[in-house]
């Protein structure tokens, strides 16, 4: 789970791809993942990190975060 | 630390393009409380999913409607339509508010003797009338409205082998200009069939011809329909009186006035393009009272409004049981009510609303319910805020048809619950059981 290098994002959640030209806003949890996935930290550290930080349970945030994953990937921002 | 609110991360791709001139519409939210009584302490109370009644509300349309037709016009009696909802607490509410009852089978009109009904005050329409549900009308003194010829023959049969002379009335189809034309019940205006059956009826010595009917559809959106029938039933009327001298008591009018759900396919809500009331009543009235008839002789004006009258007086209450992604990446939430319990919802785009206070981030998704049919759909596109198991909705305006035509079919039916005028909450049909859905099987005895 690595966000593409030329993936411009914003601390507010907002995305650009200048390849494709495309922009994508997510909401603030969702931009706090992606700024975690910028770091390049293992999945289990951003699940360790959401579910610390929010009242949510583990394995429904992984689910979430899996299918974050897929919407992410889908739109090429991931690699 | 407190710990931050969850919502479900998601991102969107954005589109430029012209902005939408409407804005975003604000349907989020939440209805915590239902006449001030707390949705989340209902579905606690009695389970998800629930239907809930609200007397007042109730109480509330029905009086406005008596009092928009009551200050046009002098003479003015509505008859509750039992097939818009029987459940008989529904049924003694209208009853006590001054309405009669309005059947079309020999199981409703025994559901109206049943909620102590006065034979007398009971309207028997439709197409399907055993010669039990005819004598028996008759000998209570029911107003019979004929459908066809073979019902009107079979009547004037009846009425010789019984020496009855029943109250009766047809009902008219005709062409008032919208599609689609009802005319599959009662007797044509135009081709004169229906002057042919009154006339019928007046010449025969065993009828005795006390009023006309029609019902020119459901979910009219123009009132302007309403004034040409009301004309064609006056022409009716006034036709009558020249001929055979003798004055119908009363006009009836049908129903059809609509709710204001949104149909599918509407651009507007139907909030925004529902006429009111008072649009129906004046086209109606109007009519009857300009065409001529001397002031002791008005008809009285009889109303069979069903859904204008109890659609928004019901709310559905469900849960949702699981969230998911489609294939081609629209957001499903599958909710524990469908087809099964909101038939509307092949007629609506109902209004949802969350029961609880949630993110202010929506998202479009589309509303399944839980049977294991793909036609179970109720809302193909609705936005709402991030929904996840176990939240729990609120579906507007669900007191028409839907305890009615409701199928048992896979699930349970659930109950029915009526909060008072006080507020205070009656499960008016408990939710089925299995031994309630198998209690008129039998088991042949080589499968025992």
């Amino acid at each position: 789970m690595r966000v593409r290098k030329n993936i411009a994002t914003s601390d507010e959640g907002f995305l650009f791809n200048p390849t494709t030209g495309d922009s994508f806003s997510t909401n603030a949890i969702g931009a706090e993942i992606i700024l975690l996935m910028k770091k390049d930290i293992p999945t289990s550290e951003v699940v360790d990190t959401i579910c610390e930080k929010y009242d949510v349970d583990k394995a429904l945030f992984e689910r979430d975060l899996e299918e974050f994953t897929l919407q992410l990937k889908g739109n090429s921002i991931l690699e | 630390m407190e710990k931050i609110r969850y919502e479900r991360p998601f991102i969107i791709k954005m589109n430029a393009g012209l902005m939408n001139k409407f804005g975003t519409q604000s349907v989020n939210e939440p209805v915590t409380h239902i006449e001030s009584v707390s949705v989340k302490g209902m579905l606690s109370e009695y389970g998800s999913p629930l239907f809930v009644i609200s007397e007042k509300q109730i109480r509330r349309n029905y009086q406005n409607a008596v009092r928009i037709f009551k200050t046009r016009y002098p003479k003015v009696q509505f008859a509750w339509s039992y097939k818009t909802n029987y459940m008989n607490a529904v049924c003694r509410i209208f009853h006590q508010e001054g309405s009669w009852a309005e059947v079309v089978s020999g199981f409703e009109y025994e559901k109206a003797l049943g909620n102590r009904m006065q034979g007398n005050k009971i309207i028997f329409n439709g197409p399907d009338k055993t010669d039990q549900d005819l004598i028996r009308a008759a000998q209570n003194n029911s107003m019979i409205h004929i459908d066809h010829y073979d019902e009107l023959y079979s009547l004037i049969r009846l009425s010789e082998e019984h020496d009855l002379k029943p109250r009766v009335a047809i009902r008219v189809n005709m062409d008032t200009g919208i599609y689609p034309k009802w005319d599959r019940f009662g007797f044509n205006f135009e081709n004169g069939q229906a002057w042919n059956a009154l006339t019928r009826i007046a010449n025969s010595d065993k009828l005795d011809l006390v009023g006309i009917h029609c019902h020119i559809g459901t979910f009219m959106l123009s009132p302007t329909a309403y004034a040409i029938a009301a004309r064609n039933l006056c022409e009716l009327a006034w036709g009558v009186k020249e001929r055979f001298g003798k004055m119908v008591q009363y006009i009836d009018l049908g129903g059809g006035f609509p709710s204001t759900n949104t149909l599918k396919g509407a651009y507007l809500p139907g909030t925004d393009t529902v006429p009111s009331i008072d649009q129906f009543a004046d086209a109606i009235t109007d009519v009857i009272l300009g065409y001529g008839f001397k002031q002791d002789e008005l008809p009285t004006l009889i109303l069979e409004s069903g859904r204008a009258l109890i659609d928004d007086a019901g709310y559905l209450l469900g849960s949702v049981l699981a969230t998911k992604r489609l294939s081609d990446g629209r957001r499903a939430t599958i909710m524990d009510f469908g087809l099964n319990s909101l038939f509307t919802s092949l007629w609506y785009d109902h209004k949802i609303s969350p029961a609880q206070k949630l993110g202010d981030q929506t998202e479009e998704m589309v509303m399944f319910g839980p049977l294991c049919m793909n036609i179970d759909v109720v809302r193909e596109s609705i936005t709402m805020p991030m929904l996840q198991k176990g939240d729990q909705v609120v579906v507007h305006k669900v007191g028409a048809y839907n305890m009615t035509q409701w199928m048992q079919f896979i699930t349970y039916r659930p109950a029915i619950v009526l909060i008072d005028t006080e507020n205070n909450t009656h499960v008016i049909r408990k939710g089925e059981d299995l031994k309630y859905i198998e209690e008129l099987e039998q088991i042949p005895e080589h499968l025992v």
